[in-house]
């Protein structure tokens, strides 16, 4: 006989999980006087319930294995939500274990009780109440089973304290029962087949790689493929890393921020293989002006994501490791001299990963000596806005699962939690965490969580005084009314301090490197403050409502673009 | 083209499923005209009929988004196989002395049931397609209704086996080992 708590602890070990992100509370107290009796499970104590929904996000995306974080009922179940809905649109797999009040209250408003199972159901792919301890084990199977495969997500399970104290005989189920959940793991082969004698025949194709690439770890497959065909490669924002950039045939990624040529490519293109990518509207800009000459393949796991923004002439649902399994056997060897020429002709116009010269602290330059100084060896997480565009622009990413960042949420505060999740996840690489100043205070109190568990986590805030995104469409697209976005900000310095992190500022460009070097020699967090130009703008920028080729470009003569 | 459309899903007997069914259609925002639910012959597993209005390519979109729920066996669009649906309404009417011999003549011709009188009133109970019980419905309101209760359309494709058909060819059950091969999957119809 095992109590509910036991249970719990001992499924997770059984499905491999090393760490839970928590934070406890009244009804989870059976649960934490338990955990002492499980040490090979480590819990990581956090410092708001949102964090440990992030840095389970992050460690899901860089270990490619489950996340777990748990929180106590009522509030610190609605903590979460945040943190769930980024894992949901960013499909990173993730079981949030939620404390619920006894069995006897549920339903009369009882101390800290809210229905969470209810709030989470449009965020979530699976969640349930448990309301028997024999249950527990089965529903924590199919949870992590249904967050896992597929399209990973996150899920929920609602666990009352009564449940957790009840004893009750434990068996883990060798098999998970859902005739309802089939995820489709192979593509048809008739729709491979079509794929195959288009891009066989075709003369101006683009990939399009997003984050199924890097969820399918597909990165060989996408890479024969690519050089098989001599196809030129985009990646989405979330699909940084699943194809090196400093490959010849990699020319940057689409949409909103995205290198000018790389929307030129995908506009004249006349074959796009979109591959694990949904079409969101940063990426297509205007969507019925997306690639308007182009012929859609479409590849994903999920067939609900085929059609829903961008009708496709070849739907292929299935694993995109399986799928381009069969289709690279299908392709020819091709080439495409003057479609490549003609894509390096629009990159050499249109510069987008160059660092102008500029005798202010720009946040670019920063970045890039970042990516000296690592030799971009290094994962890097980013929070949201104006510095996450740039870690996307002026960082080369040829890693898989190297770059870490809240795209389809665009959740400000995902940084630091976030680096958190990446660094135990991968503890023998080397995390950099880039923020804003309006990010980072948004969850700046999992400072303490590094500094608790002493993880060498190295902290930029790109600090302007501003929220800057949100500066910049006030400048270009509501004629410089600035409102609400100008910040009266703390001492970042300082602040590290307070929690016992070690920082530096910087304000002159002569800095940068030694202040960069000096947070990669120092063992545990380190926090540099980087006082940056005010109102530098991120370019291009596709203003909302125009097509990917009516990109703005940074204005000269501000600078002669160094070469 | 917007229609009505009736979808028939079968769905694993659980608590919540009916709460994501409808939270999906809320959040594309369709207007569910009618949802019957009812136990069918094999044990857990319930069969739900939903009739909305829509465009073709909208819907089929919902349809997919359905179809990842968890608890969702299957689901499939039958608006274009040419269905056989059924509604039943129970209508309180008001039928003094005078007026019940003109109610009892509507009910016959419309093939109707009185499974309840009373000196100032009847309870009839009509089933049909929705336009036939629709147009009772309007015959009687002269009378005077005084409550309405309708359970909304359930349908059955015509017709051999129908996509929601459970046999030894289409199995159920799948467990975690199990790899769907090739020839389980049918050509999408999209």
């Amino acid at each position: 006989m095992k109590t509910g708590a036991e249970i719990l602890c001992e499924c997770l070990l059984k499905e491999g999980v090393e760490v839970v992100f928590g934070f406890p509370g009244g009804v989870l107290l059976p649960l934490y006087d338990t955990f002492p009796k499980y040490p090979e499970l480590r819990h990581i104590l956090v410092r708001h319930e949102q964090g440990a929904a992030h840095a389970a996000d992050a460690y899901a995306r860089v270990t490619g294995k489950i996340g777990v974080c748990l929180a106590t009922s009522g509030p610190g179940a609605t903590n979460l939500v945040t943190g769930i809905a980024n894992a949901y649109l960013d499909s990173a797999p993730m079981l949030a274990i939620t404390g619920q009040v006894p069995t006897f209250f549920i339903g009369k408003d009882a101390f800290q009780e809210v229905d969470i199972t209810g709030v989470t159901i449009p965020i979530t792919k699976y969640n349930h109440l448990v309301l028997d301890a024999a249950e527990l084990a089965e529903y924590i199977r199919e949870a992590i089973y249904v967050a896992q495969s597929g399209r990973p997500g996150p899920v929920l399970l609602d666990i009352p304290r009564d449940v957790l104290q009840t004893k009750t005989d434990f068996v883990f189920p060798e098999k998970v029962d859902l005739p309802g959940y089939k995820p489709k793991l192979f593509g048809h082969p008739a729709q491979i087949k079509k794929a195959s004698d288009l891009i066989n025949t075709v003369e101006r194709p683009v990939i399009i790689a997003g984050r199924g690439v890097n969820v399918s770890r597909a990165f060989a497959e996408l890479k024969e493929l690519a050089e098989k065909s001599q196809i030129p490669v985009v990646t989405t924002f979330l699909g940084i890393g699943c194809f090196p950039e400093s490959h010849v045939l990699s020319y940057g990624w689409l949409g909103m921020h995205g290198m000018g040529y790389a929307n030129k490519a995908i506009h004249h293109s006349d074959l796009v293989v979109a591959i694990g990518m949904r079409f969101d509207d940063r990426a297509t800009g205007v969507v019925s002006a997306f690639a308007p000459q182009a012929r859609i393949i479409h590849i994903d796991i999920d067939a609900a994501e085929i059609g829903k923004n961008l009708n496709a002439d070849v739907p292929i649902v299935g694993d995109i490791k399986n799928v381009l399994q069969v289709l690279n056997k299908q392709i020819t060897k091709r080439e495409h001299v003057s479609w490549l020429s003609q894509l390096d002709e629009w990159r050499a116009i249109h510069p987008a990963t160059e660092v102008r010269d500029h005798e202010g602290l720009l946040p670019q330059y920063i970045i890039r000596q970042i990516h000296e100084v690592t030799k971009g060896d290094t994962i890097i997480v980013t929070d949201v806005g104006q510095h996450q565009m740039w870690a996307g622009q002026y960082f080369f990413y040829d890693k898989p699962n190297s770059f870490v960042s809240s795209g389809g949420l665009g959740t400000m505060g995902f940084g630091l939690p976030a680096s958190i999740g990446a660094k135990v996840g991968a503890p023998h690489e080397t995390v950099w965490c880039i923020c804003g100043d309006g990010g980072f205070q948004m969850t700046v109190q999992e400072l303490a969580t590094m500094v608790q568990e002493n993880l060498d986590i190295n902290i930029a805030v790109m600090n302007n005084g501003w929220l800057g995104m949100v500066r910049q469409w006030q400048e270009l697209i509501y004629e410089k009314r600035y409102f609400g976005t100008q910040l009266y900000n703390p001492d970042f310095v300082k602040i590290a301090e307070a929690y016992g992190i070690k920082g530096v500022k910087v304000n002159k460009k002569i800095d940068v490197r030694p202040a960069i070097e000096k947070a990669m020699a120092h063992k545990g967090p380190f926090l540099i403050e980087f006082v940056v130009e005010p109102e530098e703008n991120v370019y291009p920028f596709v203003p909302p409502g125009k097509t990917l080729v009516e990109f703005l470009e940074m204005p000269s003569p501000s600078g002669s673009l160094k070469k | 083209m917007t229609r009505k459309h009736i979808l028939v899903a079968l769905v694993q007997d659980k608590p919540g499923v009916l709460n994501r069914i409808a939270s999906t259609l809320r959040r594309r925002n369709f207007n569910i005209e009618s949802i019957a639910v009812g136990h069918i012959e094999i044990p857990h597993l319930s069969r739900m009929t939903i009739t909305l209005e829509g465009d073709d390519a909208k819907v089929e979109q919902v349809r997919k988004q359905l179809d990842r729920v968890v608890e969702v066996i299957r689901i499939s669009d039958i608006t274009y196989e040419n269905p056989v649906e059924r509604e039943m309404a129970m209508i309180k009417v008001k039928a003094s002395a005078s007026t019940r011999s003109e109610i009892i003549q509507i009910v016959d011709i419309f093939r109707a049931n009185i499974v309840d009188v009373s000196p100032d009133s009847l309870i009839i109970v009509a089933v049909g397609n929705q336009e036939k019980v629709e147009t009772f419905i309007e015959l009687l309101r002269g009378f005077g209704i005084r409550e309405l209760s309708r359970t909304g359309t359930i349908a059955l494709p015509r017709g051999g086996a129908g996509p929601l058909t459970i046999d030894e060819s289409k199995p159920l059950r799948h467990v975690v080992e199990h790899v769907l091969t090739e020839e389980e999957e049918n050509l999408p119809n999209w």
